[in-house]
């Protein structure tokens, strides 16, 4: 069991990984190049009058920096991937099926609890922009994706309104409660850019999400192809 | 036949939350050191992928 679901889940984070990491730098990366050059003040928005182009040069392909980049993404969605596939064998065991096509639901589940849930209120940011405690931040968020994770759960596998419900409040309340949010605004960068970095990195987000419960159920299935299947 | 039946299933089960906890620790553990450790040299190498991947970052 532990050798199937740790196979299964190194093979589909690295898959889905390495498509998140192309998608990153394609889309979201040169949106965050941009916003540096702000960032930096080689670009001043907030000037007396801006006259600043909205389309920069911002450089193209950095090996060292974008292979880092390839590489954490890679292991980040490996990190998701071993909890999908955990929760996979527990509920195959519990009989329920587990393929690719289920899979896509799953990753599904996955994005909402941990891309969306916490973009509701402290959506993806650009460097430069203002933001409270970090520390405070990285608590929320592992709060929220927990309280959502479960949440999803519940709503897929719960049988009685008493887990709906319960599912209902855990999604509502990290955001009743609400995220760390700045004293102030004082970031140096153009909405515009702020707007279009959470949108791509949401939307990337979604495919890399969708992607890598297509692949952990391909994956998972394939390992236990052959083991007895519970009724 | 049933009790060596109910015997599998329950070895099974109990291998399945042994194998989802220890999943969910080795991700957490991941998801932890490569998204949110703070030490300089690790913020600055997944900087890119912490901002693109909505995780609060400075």
């Amino acid at each position: 069991m532990y050798g199937k679901v740790f196979t299964g889940a190194l093979f589909a984070g690295f898959a889905a990984g390495l498509i998140a990491a192309a998608l990153q730098l394609y889309f979201v990366q040169p949106v965050l190049l941009h916003a540096e050059l702000y960032e930096g003040g080689d670009l001043i928005h907030f000037g007396s009058e801006s006259t600043v182009p909205a389309h920069q040069d911002v450089g193209g392909i950095d090996l060292m920096r974008d292979g880092l980049s390839v590489l954490f993404t890679v292991l980040v969605y490996t990190g998701y991937a071993f909890i999908m596939v955990g929760a996979m064998a527990l509920a195959s065991e519990r009989g329920h099926s587990v393929d690719a096509r289920r899979g896509i639901l799953w990753g599904l589940g996955g994005f909402v609890a941990v891309h969306f849930a916490p973009a509701f209120s402290l959506p993806p940011e650009l460097p430069g922009v203002a933001a409270a405690d970090v520390v405070a931040r990285q608590i929320w968020w592992f709060g929220t994706v927990a309280a959502s994770a479960i949440a999803v759960a519940l709503i897929a596998f719960g049988r009685n309104w008493a887990a709906w419900g319960a599912a209902v409040v855990l999604l509502l309340a990290p955001h009743v409660i609400g995220a760390p949010q700045p004293e102030v605004f004082t970031g140096p960068v153009p909405p515009e850019l702020g707007g279009e970095f959470a949108g791509r990195a949401l939307g990337v987000g979604l495919a890399a999400w969708v992607t890598l419960g297509c692949f952990a159920g391909f994956f998972w299935q394939r390992e236990t192809q052959g083991a007895p299947q519970p009724a | 036949m049933n009790a060596t039946a109910t015997q599998t299933s329950q070895t099974a089960s109990g291998s399945a939350i042994g194998a989802f906890i220890a999943a969910l620790l080795i991700g957490g553990a991941i998801i932890f050191v490569t998204g949110h450790v703070q030490a300089e040299t690790l913020h600055d190498a997944a900087h890119d992928v912490r901002h693109a991947t909505g995780f609060p970052c400075h």
